[in-house]
């Protein structure tokens, strides 16, 4: 297959220009919503912010898995850790405190904790141990399809789910009827799409009549995504439109689906920071008892709890600055009770959360009036041909 | 949310299968993924897992999409604005 | 509380180079180890917080730093925890601007138990990269604690060495290029791909060298050429650019295209969601070069074996005062720096 590029920097500014123009033909401020935390990823790696125009916000959404766990749930896999059990986990969930700090704490405390890139070494660990090891499974459906292989592949006995998995469906209700709420229009997960399908954002499209446009990861997939959507808001056609057809299908992964079904159940339960989501949470269903931590362990939360703060998540208006009215100033606990190394809400846990911006910038700089280093130079003369040698625009995707 | 990286199916191996990502190899798992792979491939990867085969000519599908949008986008007045854009931008790098 | 619960105990997060270890070193040793305001002139001391420290004598500096060694595995590819000790002393010197190295330390601390032909593997690596950095152990030390007491081995280096000016991390200023003598993220991700069970099968290795002869050609050829340098280690070159632009009051823009990353290292970095530029070099430096000396420099960075791949990568800017800005080719985006140990991530 050729070197087929999504990070053709030409073809970017292209759709940048195109995004620009569609943005004034709307003729007023613009708001969008992603529901993705690898949305934000690549929209703050790529630098694609500065790119957008001024008249067009994109808000980040309840999208990042790290972020919206609750503390209990963490808490929970804290207290497993405590009572000995060797909780395996994703690296991303390492550092993110609980009501009782996170399990890098309980690691300082003497806890075991192992970091996966996979749930399948989760298993291999517990085949290699005779202690109990834990999974303790955070992501969204895209994720929970791998824990669920897993357990329908067997596992050994020693091995259990801590199910923090979240399906993000249903938030996107929630978020398009909070009240004063400026979202006209959501970028739906690539990813999470691959595997749900883009039909499963038609119901959502007729019940709220907002545009949700899927889209890729790479920088071109986003910007392509946004000028759609961005022109369905123009052209006020709610529709489900799929930019990322060569991941997306209108059905889906079925083989995936039919095993995240077989292994997990939707129960509603809170989004840290957000509310409580009707049908948010997987947990794993009956016929699974005995590789579901919650079943095979009693949680000592009470120990846990004993010396939590009374709760400043009550404070946190995080689901209002997610929804786009308000900003982090707005609350009381920003920068006090709530700063990066002790976060209160989802804002501040994520690594690209609004709030955890603002902490370490003093808002969001205006990064657009910048110059390019080493253009419209006169001196650029010396090392000007040296400075292309190395040039690469990173590994070419290959697809 | 979720970090999904795309690579070349190397060998395949009853359910797992050797995947190429930038001349990094790795040993995916092929419980989930929709259809049949082989070797020479392209899969989406997730957590060490395939959770999708992608076919040659829906990467080309998803590249007329874009190129439509451009067209559309810019209409016939803009068109050779763009055009020389691209030109100009070119150039430049 | 929980506040309390994560202040109270030493975290990963507190040695991983980023800002948790920068806050505990200002909140407890600087506050220890602060020196009399009357004594700067000819002195730097801890507080500067630089690479090293340094002491008047009569018209030269003496340029003094010292450095534990930790790392999981012990052994990596490219490289040991005992090259890594010799190299990571020898290059602190180097980047102050004292590349002649006086002579050496080596402290060792072992579990009980440790294999003997691993300390002797280690003490091999540690004598091959002292002859290419022309340096000599001349004091040494040796512990051993129980089993379970510490983690196999430890290696403390510290490193003495003469020079007729220093060079600071804090001397950048509006027009300076930005240098690399090297590809980036070389040793942080080849250590990271032997760690958390990655199982990738590639040909990583770790840059770990001395480069005290590199800069030593450098500072020959372009005398007064180079105003700032920092060696990029733990915390990588986003923490070690953070801390030249904020110490020098300058901006930095940086060209994410002439940033010299090797494709498997892009790869790793692409698979883990990880940055190069938020991960360990061990054999690179950042310099601050003059504009006028940017030429002079490259050629003669990269006419040496460990300098081939130099580069430009930024300008320093006098707008935006201790920002790293990156120009990605798409946009641009503040840099910043990692908060802890790095961890391959899912979403």
């Amino acid at each position: 297959m050729a070197a087929l590029e999504f990070r053709d920097p030409i073809r970017a500014k292209a759709l940048a220009a195109a995004l620009a123009r569609a943005t004034g033909d709307v003729g007023r401020e613009v708001s969008l919503m992603h529901v993705c935390g690898s949305h934000e990823q690549a929209i703050a790696k790529f630098g694609l912010r500065s790119a957008f125009p001024r008249d067009l916000n994109v808000i980040m959404g309840p999208g990042c898995p790290v972020c919206i766990t609750d503390q209990p749930e963490i808490d929970e896999a804290v207290a497993l850790a405590r009572q000995g059990a060797r909780i395996a986990t994703y690296g991303d969930m390492v550092r993110v405190p609980g009501t009782a700090g996170s399990l890098a704490d309980a690691q300082a405390r003497g806890a075991r904790i192992d970091t996966v890139y996979s749930v399948a070494q989760a298993v291999d660990l517990a085949r290699e141990t005779p202690d109990d090891v834990v999974f303790f499974a955070t992501g969204f459906e895209t994720t929970a399809v791998a824990t669920a292989a897993v357990i329908l592949a067997g596992v050994p006995k020693n091995f259990s789910v801590l199910s923090a998995h979240k399906y993000i469906p249903p938030v996107m209700e929630i978020v398009a009827e909070m009240p004063g709420t400026r979202v006209e229009g959501f970028l739906a997960a690539g990813h999470a799409a691959t595997i749900t399908g883009w039909g499963i954002f038609e119901p959502f499209v007729a019940r709220h009549h907002l545009p949700v446009v899927v889209a890729g990861f790479e920088p071109l997939d986003i910007l392509a995504a946004l000028v759609k959507l961005v022109e369905l808001v123009r052209d006020r056609a709610p529709a489900v439109v799929n930019m990322f057809p060569r991941c997306v299908t209108r059905e889906g992964n079925r083989n995936a689906q039919r095993r995240l079904w077989q292994v997990f159940r939707p129960i509603g339960g809170r989004w840290r920071g957000i509310a409580h989501i009707p049908n948010g949470n997987l947990r794993l269903r009956d016929e699974w008892a005995a590789v579901d931590a919650r079943r095979r362990f009693t949680i000592d939360l009470a120990s846990l709890w004993q010396h939590a703060p009374s709760t400043l998540a009550r404070q946190c208006i995080c689901g209002n600055i997610m929804a786009g009215i308000a900003s982090p100033d707005d609350c009381p606990l920003f920068g006090g009770a709530c700063v990066p190394d002790a976060p209160v809400g989802a804002c501040m846990v994520s690594s690209e959360g609004t709030c955890r911006i603002w902490h370490q910038y003093g808002g969001v700089p205006d990064l657009t009036a910048v110059a390019r280093p080493f253009q419209g130079r006169d001196d650029r003369g010396a090392e000007g041909p040296a400075l292309r040698d190395n040039a690469s625009r990173g590994p070419v995707c290959p697809i | 949310m979720c970090l999904g990286v795309p690579g070349l199916v190397v060998e395949v191996d009853d359910l797992t299968a050797v995947v190429d990502f930038w001349g990094v190899r790795r040993r995916v798992r092929l419980d989930l993924v929709d259809e049949p792979v082989a070797a020479g491939d392209y899969v989406l990867n997730h957590v060490g897992f395939a959770i999708r085969r992608i076919p040659p000519e829906d990467v080309q599908t998803t590249l007329e999409l874009y190129e439509q949008l451009l067209k559309e986008a810019s209409g016939d007045l803009m068109a050779t604005d763009v055009r020389s854009e691209i030109e100009n931008l070119k150039s430049e790098f | 509380m929980s506040h309390l619960a994560a202040d109270d105990r030493i975290m990963l997060k507190h040695g991983a180079g980023g800002r948790a270890m920068r806050r505990l070193i200002e909140d407890a040793f600087l506050r220890a180890f602060a020196t009399d305001p009357e004594v700067p002139a000819g002195l730097v001391g801890v507080a500067a917080m630089d690479d090293g420290g340094a002491v008047r004598l009569g018209d030269r500096w003496l340029v003094m730093t010292t450095d534990s060694h930790v790392i999981q595995p012990p052994f990596f590819p490219g490289g040991d925890i005992g090259r890594l000790a010799v190299a990571g002393t020898v290059n602190d010197l180097a980047v102050m601007g004292a590349p002649d190295v006086l002579g050496l330390t080596c402290a060792v601390i072992l579990e009980e138990g440790f294999p003997r032909a691993d300390l002797e593997r280690i003490l091999a690596s540690m004598r091959i990269a002292c002859d290419e950095a022309g340096a000599t152990v001349i004091s040494g030390d040796t512990k051993v604690m129980g089993k379970g007491e510490i983690d196999g081995i430890v290696i403390n280096t510290a490193g003495m060495a003469l020079a007729p000016h220093l060079v600071r991390d804090a001397g950048l200023r509006p027009g300076d290029r930005i240098v690399v003598t090297g590809t980036l993220g070389d040793h942080g991700m080849a250590v990271m791909a032997t760690r958390h069970g990655l199982a990738l099968d590639v040909d990583l290795r770790s840059d770990v060298a001395p480069i005290n002869g590199l800069i030593r050609a450098v500072m020959t050829a372009a005398p007064g050429a180079i105003t700032a340098m920092k060696d990029p280690t733990r915390g990588g070159a986003a923490t070690a650019l953070h801390e030249m632009a904020s110490k020098s009051g300058v901006g930095v823009m940086v060209d994410e295209a002439a940033l010299p990353v090797r494709d498997t290292v892009r790869g790793v970095a692409e698979l883990v969601g990880i940055d190069p530029l938020l991960v360990a070099n061990e054999g690179k430096a950042l310099l601050g070069v003059r504009a006028d000396a940017v030429g002079r420099v490259l050629e003669t960075l990269r006419a040496h074996p460990r300098g081939a791949d130099a580069a430009v990568i930024g300008v320093c800017t006098e707008d935006r005062p201790g920002m790293v800005i990156l120009d990605t080719g798409f946009g641009r985006r503040l840099v910043a720096e990692p908060e802890g140990e790095l961890l391959p991530r899912i979403c």
